[in-house]
């Protein structure tokens, strides 16, 4: 009787198993061989009536409709222009987005650099035909044909905005004011257990930065292409900062509490979480170091699977479009992708103060981008670190 | 239901739900699957079936460019859970941290629970046992940030101790004791104070007569009735904090526990996750068959 039982479990556990093995597989995944192949997909031919509603994937910030704060709203309008009611679920991470759009559930998507070429590679999503959007004309030429937007000269989105990680300090506690990240990474530094980093496997890049300039001997030309002894040098830099962190944030929420109550006093920063700290009071301010920095360019995709393609046309239209550009780089803190948006901003300064047109400060910003096994950089003798190995790295770095 | 069966002249057919009832009263075996089927089929899909999931999802992998999970059989990711000195050291901290938030309940629920059973008029038990409970009416984040505030530099802890040339822990292993204690000391308390409450007083009289020190009634009377209780609040508090991974990463400073090592690689490496999330499973399985051993299970 008993061993009858046992047989039962064991059975249906088995079969839990095989259910579980027939949905696991999500196909896709083209990284075979040297260089990589995108799947090859058509990019839509005309423009269609719209489907009467628009399923989004965003970074917080990006999608604003009222709902958060009456005054900043650039959906509503387009709501009603187009008939497309706009429904929006918020990526908390690059890696949290390629998840969400490899659901099948969303129309289009907000992807980072260090999320577009994956998205790609697996076929998420499609490339894009620029003559259904007439905006994309006005944007930066800074901007457009990119490696995270563009391969094998196919377009796969329209570029939203970019940004640099800056470094951030309290102005009452450091003295004199950083102008190098060697005031975070240098062992011999003053603000030793007050030092804060960002939580993820892409501040590896970060070090790596900073390596480019203090040990030019590596011969790191791009961050995000690593081989074995580039990536240790950067892991050795990291270990050795570990001993000068407080904490390393990923909330913004977090780091700006950390920063009011000094229990960290600088640390890389994005421009909007600056400024909602003055906001609330804290005396900071942002740098981008002399060395250069790690930084975003955003790319509003297609999603392959896309119901509401006609729709996700006229929304990446509309978010490039100068008035909403200007309002969304306004509010997230970025420098905006239409160069028409400059004459739009609340605050005239704004293009100036965030640099959109100085091609010269944002080439020393190095975008965030997929580590892939075939070096960025273009060197084929070597292999580079992927991204797996980057965040394995990371997790182990983090628990030495 | 089909109207032409109850047409039928001159025969007063029996309402459907009747014929249901009547037909479940004649086959009592499939009444008892009628009622149990539910709940089995949710232990078995939702708790058993998960679980078989994540096996085998963790003898996965996955392609290193696409992040698709890729269903090929081998043991790559246990090996580098062994090799890599980072894992067995982080699954060791989660360990010692749910030990310790265990050890500290425990602590504190004892002298609570015997209080709110024993010593306090039993009117007003009902509003103590309100009192243990409320903290868990206030979201969990809330609390834990909460936390952050009390426990910052120049926080409320730093200006209470201040005076008494104390200071906060800081963020980092202690506050995250500290902030699990908090969270999950009512899971402790409650089944304590069931313990306490159904051991008669005259024990701890008797004891006494008999001529027990305190101690001594406290080691050999009061302990072991108690002990099933809390090695039932044990499970509870030992299983919380070896999951949690919030609390960690709120007030954790440079800390990690296992959970973060999770939720790390839960969207971008799911197989691996999945081959960490077996860790605290691992460890779980061995806590409750050592818990059974000492037959506390049987007694509650």
């Amino acid at each position: 009787m008993r061993a009858l039982r046992t047989a039962k479990v064991a059975a249906a556990l088995a079969a839990f198993v095989l259910v579980g093995a027939a949905c696991g597989d999500d196909g896709g995944g083209t990284s075979a061989g040297g260089k990589f192949i995108p799947p090859d997909l058509p990019a839509m031919g005309t423009l269609g009536p719209g489907e009467g509603e628009v399923n989004l994937v965003a970074w917080a910030g990006y999608v604003e409709d009222g709902s958060n704060d009456p005054a900043v709203d650039w959906v509503s309008d387009f709501e009603q222009e187009t008939g497309c009611q706009v429904n929006v679920q918020i990526g908390n991470t690059s890696d949290e987005m390629v998840q969400l759009i490899k659901s099948g559930q969303y129309d289009a998507v907000s992807a980072s650099g260090d999320a577009s070429l994956r998205l790609i590679a697996a076929g998420d999503v499609e490339p894009i035909n620029t003559s259904l959007i007439p905006n994309y004309k006005d944007v930066f030429d800074g901007l457009k044909d990119k490696p995270w937007n563009t391969v094998n000269g196919k377009n796969y989105g329209v570029p939203h905005g970019r940004g640099a990680n800056l470094l951030m300090w309290r102005t009452d506690q450091v003295t004199p004011a950083p102008d190098s990240w060697g005031v975070v990474f240098d062992p011999n530094s003053p603000y030793k257990g007050k030092v804060t980093a960002y939580d993820s496997p892409i501040y590896i890049a970060d070090a790596a930065v900073y390596l480019m300039a203090t040990k030019p001997d590596l011969g790191i030309t791009d961050p995000y292409a690593l081989d074995d002894t580039q990536f240790n040098a950067a892991l050795d830099l990291l270990r050795q900062q570990k001993a000068l962190v407080g904490e390393y944030w990923s909330d913004y929420l977090k780091e700006v509490q950390a920063f009011k109550s000094g229990d960290s006093v600088v640390g890389t920063t994005w421009q909007v979480i600056a400024n909602v700290a003055q906001g609330e009071g804290t005396k900071v301010e942002v740098t981008l170091p002399k060395e250069g920095a790690t930084g975003w360019s955003d790319t509003w995709m297609v999603a392959t699977k896309a119901k509401n393609k006609n729709c996700a046309y006229m929304w990446l239209n509309h978010i490039i479009s100068p008035k909403a550009n200007a309002a969304v780089a306004e509010y997230f803190g970025e420098a905006p992708s239409n160069k028409l948006a400059c004459d739009e901003t609340a605050d005239p300064n704004h293009c100036a103060v965030f640099h959109a047109e100085d091609e010269e400060y944002f080439s020393r910003v190095h975008y965030w981008t997929t580590p892939i096994e075939q070096c960025l950089d273009g060197r084929t003798d070597v292999k580079c670190k992927n991204y797996a190995e980057w965040t394995q790295a990371w997790t182990s770095l983090r628990n030495a | 239901m089909s109207t032409t069966e109850v047409a039928e002249p001159g025969v007063a057919a029996p309402p459907p739900s009747r014929r249901v009832s009547g037909f479940l009263h004649r086959h009592p075996q499939l009444q008892l699957a009628g009622l149990l089927s539910a709940p089995m089929l949710w232990l078995v899909v939702a708790y058993l079936g998960a679980l078989a999931a994540m096996f085998i999802t963790a003898l996965w992998t996955t392609d290193p460019f696409t992040n698709d999970v890729v269903p090929v059989l081998n043991w790559d990711n246990f090996r580098q859970l062994v090799t890599d000195p980072a894992y067995p050291r982080v699954a060791l901290r989660s360990v010692v941290v749910a030990g310790l938030v265990t050890l500290t309940c425990a602590v504190i629920a004892l002298p609570m629970g015997f209080f709110m059973a024993q010593v306090v008029r039993p009117r007003w038990r009902g509003w103590l046992v309100v009192a243990v409970l409320t903290p868990l009416w206030a979201s969990y984040l809330v609390k834990v940030y909460a936390w952050r505030v009390i426990l910052q530099s120049d926080g409320v802890l730093d200006s209470v101790l201040g005076p008494l040339g104390l200071s906060s822990p800081g963020f980092g292993l202690s506050a995250i004791v500290i902030v699990l204690t908090y969270l999950w000391l009512p899971y402790m308390i409650l089944p304590v104070y069931a313990g306490f409450e159904r051991m008669p007083g005259s024990y701890v009289e008797a004891s006494a007569d008999l001529g027990a020190r305190p101690m001594r009634t406290f080691r050999s009377v009061m302990l072991p009735m108690v002990f099933p209780a809390l090695v039932a609040g044990s499970i509870f508090t030992f299983s919380l904090s070896l999951g949690d991974y919030i609390t960690a990463q709120i007030v954790g400073g440079r800390t990690q526990l296992i959970g973060n090592v999770v939720y790390t690689n839960i969207v971008l490496n799911r197989p691996f996750a999945a081959a960490v999330a077996t860790v605290p499973v691992a460890v779980m399985v061995l806590y409750l068959i050592a818990v059974r051993r000492t037959g506390a299970l049987d007694n509650l």
